[in-house]
């Protein structure tokens, strides 16, 4: 079996082939037949925004950082998809990625079916379809420019005709309504849900068709939380708006998302319909994240921080912390020695639930 | 549109000037400075470029301040009034017109270094350090003497050398501004290294270079009065030559201290009324200062 | 039992140049002695300043009324020396922002050991015994007092926080969102550190926390502020589980619980935003965002009600299902 380390240090030329073929490339031979049985699950129809086997590096004090470490993920259209993950997990790098801020070492980001090219006129292009949301709305608006020319920052930079006229609409459409008494509105006098909805509006004045809010409601006031959140469902309703919402807080996921993509250190370990991940987890990452939120009966602390993307351990990369090869039921299930050694397989872009564990694939 | 921007500059500087008045010190900077250039500028209503003339000196030599020569005479019988107030053009002119350049060089340097974070921003500031530890004023000396002197080459000596300290600071701050997620949502929304560059972080590092305009004019001045002392001047009276010609005639062996202290009063006021002026325009316009209170 | 703290009618005004703004408002808690209190609300509600002002903490241009009794004695009115005492020895804070808390070019075994040898409880040898041991109580290895804070990550430095509050046994700790900026797992880490430390020393915590659930997690009871007031007072499981006034509802569903079919794809909130401190709503300051309002909410000066056993409301509501009973 190739290490994983080496194979992923190999520079690969972008391919065009399928998702599901992209697994092999990757792993060539011996990948697990189980994993192929998933593969062969239809990707889902109109899907509009779409990871391809994507890894992106850095360098990290003189190491290589693997942030994001081939990943298949796609969003349909009017789809909403949670990606769930500690920091350091490579969530936030992946959503760079595909807003095409972050350029991916191999692999490719394909949206409408054409693979994204990095020409600054396609970049363009691609940035009116595919829409950031940050996290702090706070920092996200500049402090010297009025409401007004935060929201016509999109349209003035992509010459759109009617500026008054799609500012005003756009904020009707984030809900700050008359827009008109908001033009003349600089940031710092407006509560962080209202900076929030500007921000939104920022957006929504270039029509996108994708969202992607990296934790769009972590630092607003809890009482507004809910409201920001049922403004994301309503575009998706009103507009048919898809989103990647990109959190650590699996009850957000819950509260909006249609599918959850669970990732960790630089993969994504488990994904499928909201419903069936975080009501009954396959994977033992899930479960541990599950397990420590309050209310939950039985925890599962995991002890240390995430690891390091400059060391990712060998075999499964989770078994350095996984409480089910620690308790010992791994090994009743004849798999400790695959977690330890033998990688798993990147997991396609399918809609359904799918897991990359090798102690859930053989007690399933 | 053009309304709604206008109203907002409108409203911006309404609270700019709101924040100015309660600067004490910087209104008391304005209005020297405010008289100095209406003086400098009002000048050739009243007197002309005579009153520097050698052979057209009317009173004693190196009279003591009379009522017909309120701050005395110099050594060809000049009145130093008149002296000063024609020089102020040329100290003012070569204040400003030298502060300017050294912002335009510094600012755009700086911006860049600070936006373009790869090789660019490397080499342009490895050139920003070569430039640093030349000592800038036997370099302007240099410069001078090569270029000839003139009013012009006084500025460019003046202006190439001191802008590297402008370009670190708006370096740093630019490098302040690139961090902040806005920039990444300018990105986001497809704006490229001109739309980010001046729409986001010019407006930024604006009320930092205005604050250092003025404390750079202060500087410029200063500059060209060493010049002139070490004698490399335009050729035309300014407070700088006065202070060297003083110094030609020995006006401190003779008892003249008007001749040395006129100008050098000059030079210390309009300084500092650059320098508090400057002050004020910092800590209006720099919102971290600002923050108290609110 | 006595109670270990007590707030007597606490206010507390900040002075600014465009007028008063009332951060605190008439608050009244206690706090038996091993207990643990959260307290929850909204920025601007008047937590963090509560907090501050249990030490004295707050900035000169704040004016404070009322009483604060630490064991009795009234923090308020206490001596400079005395404050300094209390401040290590009987009560300590943890605070929000692990990151700016410590100092970036000390060693932390070195930041520990300050408070200890400032009040000259050790001398320098027994306070790197001490240390080791602070160290090993919020499960950090011992080595670590050597390190620099940029070598720990986020959960690492808040535990190096919680071990400086707790270097001079006080009795009592305030932690100012002591979890907000970290991860989920590494926040289930510290709440166990927390809970575990509370039960073992009997200290007593008060946690301040916009969120509900975590706070339900780890206090006996809560405390909801809104605009400078408590709002709702009682055991946490309690008020959390079935709130009585509407803003602890709405608070409490802004963390929805996972599985709960309910909050599936239906994020709720609450309408409208926090009331600027200045320009308070009359009446009920919750009023103008409240589902359930009434007409009278505009005028009725609300206060806390009693609503059921150990707990108060002030809400309407709440009075009225009280008289009728």
């Amino acid at each position: 079996m190739t290490e994983t380390r080496a194979a992923g240090g190999e520079p690969r030329a972008p391919e065009d082939a399928p998702p599901a073929a992209e697994g092999d490339v990757r792993v060539p031979e011996d990948a697990p037949p189980d994993a192929e049985t998933a593969t062969t699950e239809p990707t889902r129809r109109g899907t509009l925004l779409e990871a391809r086997d994507v890894h992106v590096e850095f360098p990290s004090r003189g190491r290589r950082a693997r942030a994001v470490d081939g990943v298949n993920l796609a969003i349909g259209e009017g789809e909403i998809v949670a990606l769930v993950g500690e920091s350091g997990c490579g969530k936030t790098t992946l959503a760079r990625t595909l807003l095409g801020l972050e350029r991916p070492t191999s692999g490719s980001v394909v949206y409408g079916g054409a693979p994204l090219d990095y020409g600054s006129r396609s970049l363009k292009a691609h940035r009116r379809e595919v829409q950031l949301v940050l996290q702090d709305p706070t920092g996200s608006l500049n402090p010297r420019h009025t409401v007004y020319e935060a929201v016509a920052e999109g349209p003035r930079i992509h010459g759109l005709p009617d500026e008054q006229e799609v500012v005003a609409t756009a904020l009707a459409k984030a809900g700050l309504r008359p827009p008109e008494r908001f033009f003349l509105r600089y940031p710092h006098e407006l509560s962080g849900g209202q900076r929030q909805r500007v921000v939104i509006a920022g957006a929504l004045a270039l029509n996108p068709k994708v969202l992607v809010a990296d934790e769009p409601v972590a630092s607003l006031d809890a009482s507004v939380r809910g409201e920001i959140l049922a403004l994301m469902l309503g575009l998706r309703d009103d507009l048919g708006l898809s989103a990647l919402v990109v959190t650590h807080d699996l009850g957000l996921a819950w509260n909006i998302a249609d599918r959850v993509a669970v990732m960790y250190l630089g993969r994504i370990v488990e994904s499928g319909p909201v419903e069936q991940v975080l009501t009954a987890p396959r994977h033992p990452y899930t479960q541990a994240l599950l397990s420590v939120l309050p209310e939950s009966p039985e925890r599962v602390v995991l002890t240390g921080e995430p690891p390091d993307p400059t060391r990712i351990p060998g075999g499964c990369r989770f078994h350095a912390r996984c409480q089910v090869l620690a308790s010992g039921r791994a090994a009743e299930a004849g798999v400790d020695g695959r977690c330890r050694s033998e990688p798993l397989a990147v997991l396609p872009a399918v809609s359904g639930a799918q897991v990359a564990c090798h102690y859930a694939e053989v007690t399933s | 549109m053009t309304s709604v921007a206008w109203t907002r500059r409108r409203l911006a500087f309404g609270r700019f000037w709101d924040g100015f008045r309660h600067e004490r010190a910087g209104v008391i900077g304005l209005a020297v400075l405010v008289a100095a250039v209406v003086l400098a500028l009002a000048a050739p209503l009243f007197i002309g470029e005579s009153v520097t003339n050698v052979v057209k000196g009317t009173g004693d030599r190196m009279a003591a301040p009379s009522l017909d020569y309120p701050f005395g005479t110099d050594e060809s019988g000049r009145s130093i009034l008149l002296m000063v107030w024609w020089g102020s053009r040329t100290s003012l002119l070569i204040g400003f017109l030298a502060a300017l350049l050294t912002i335009g060089i510094g600012a755009v340097v700086g911006i860049a270094a600070g936006h373009f974070r790869g090789w660019i921003g490397a080499v342009l500031m490895r050139v920003t350090d070569w430039f640093l530890v030349l000592p800038s004023l036997v370099t302007a000396l240099v410069l001078a003497a090569i270029l000839g002197g003139s009013t012009l080459t006084i500025i460019i000596a003046i202006g190439v050398t001191s802008w590297p300290s402008t370009a670190r600071l708006i370096r740093a701050q630019t490098l302040a501004v690139e961090a902040r997620p806005y920039i990444e949502r300018s990105k986001a929304l497809g704006g490229g290294h001109w739309h980010i560059t001046t729409r986001h972080v010019l407006p930024n590092v604006a009320p930092l270079l205005l604050a250092s305009t003025t404390l750079e004019v202060a500087s410029a001045i200063v500059t060209e009065s060493t010049l002139a002392f070490l004698g490399v001047s335009a050729n035309k009276t300014s407070w700088g030559t006065m202070l060297r010609a003083s110094y030609d005639w020995g006006a401190v062996n003779q008892g003249a201290w008007w001749y040395i202290l006129i100008p050098g009063l000059c030079i210390v006021a309009v300084v500092m009324a650059f320098t508090l002026c400057g002050r004020a325009l910092e800590s209006v316009l720099n919102p971290r200062l600002r923050k108290a209170g609110v | 039992m006595t109670a270990l703290l007590e707030l007597d009618d606490l206010s507390v005004t900040y002075r600014i140049a465009a007028g008063e703004v009332p951060a605190v408002r008439g608050v009244s808690l206690s706090l038996d002695s091993g207990a643990a209190l959260g307290v929850a609300g909204e920025s601007g509600s008047g937590k963090s300043t509560l907090a501050m002002a249990l030490l004295r903490l707050l900035p000169r241009d704040a004016r404070v009324g009322g009483r604060i009794l630490l064991d009795g004695e009234d923090v308020l009115t206490m001596k400079w020396g005395r404050l300094r005492a209390v401040r290590w020895a009987e009560a300590s804070i943890v605070f929000q922002g692990a990151q700016h808390g410590l100092n970036p070019v000390q060693r932390i075994g070195d930041q520990i050991a300050e408070p200890l040898l400032v009040h000259d409880l050790v001398k320098p040898d027994g306070a790197r015994k001490r240390v080791a041991e602070l160290l090993e109580q919020v499960g950090l290895p011992t080595w670590r007092a050597g390190s620099y804070p940029h070598e720990l990550s986020g959960g690492q430095r808040q535990r190096v926080m919680i071990a400086m509050a707790l270097a001079c046994s006080p009795r009592l700790i305030v932690a100012d969102e002591p979890t907000t900026a970290l991860d989920v797992m590494v926040q289930a880490q510290v709440l166990t550190l927390i809970k575990q430390l509370i039960a073992e020393h009997g200290i007593s915590l008060i946690m301040i926390s916009h969120d509900l659930s975590v706070l339900a997690d780890v206090c006996d009871r809560l405390a909801i502020m809104y605009a400078g007031r408590v709002v709702e007072n009682g055991p946490s499981r309690e008020v959390f589980h079935d709130a009585r006034h509407p803003y602890g509802r709405a608070l409490a569903a802004a963390f929805p619980t996972v599985g709960d079919p309910a909050s599936r794809l239906a994020p709720r909130g609450l309408g409208g935003d926090p009331p600027d401190p200045m320009r308070l709503p009359t009446g009920c300051s919750f009023h103008p965002r409240c589902p359930v309002a009434l007409a009278e909410c505009s005028t009725l000066d609300v206060e806390l009600w009693p609503a059921g056993e150990a707990r108060s409301a002030a809400c309407v509501h709440v009075r009225a299902k009280e008289e009728i009973s």
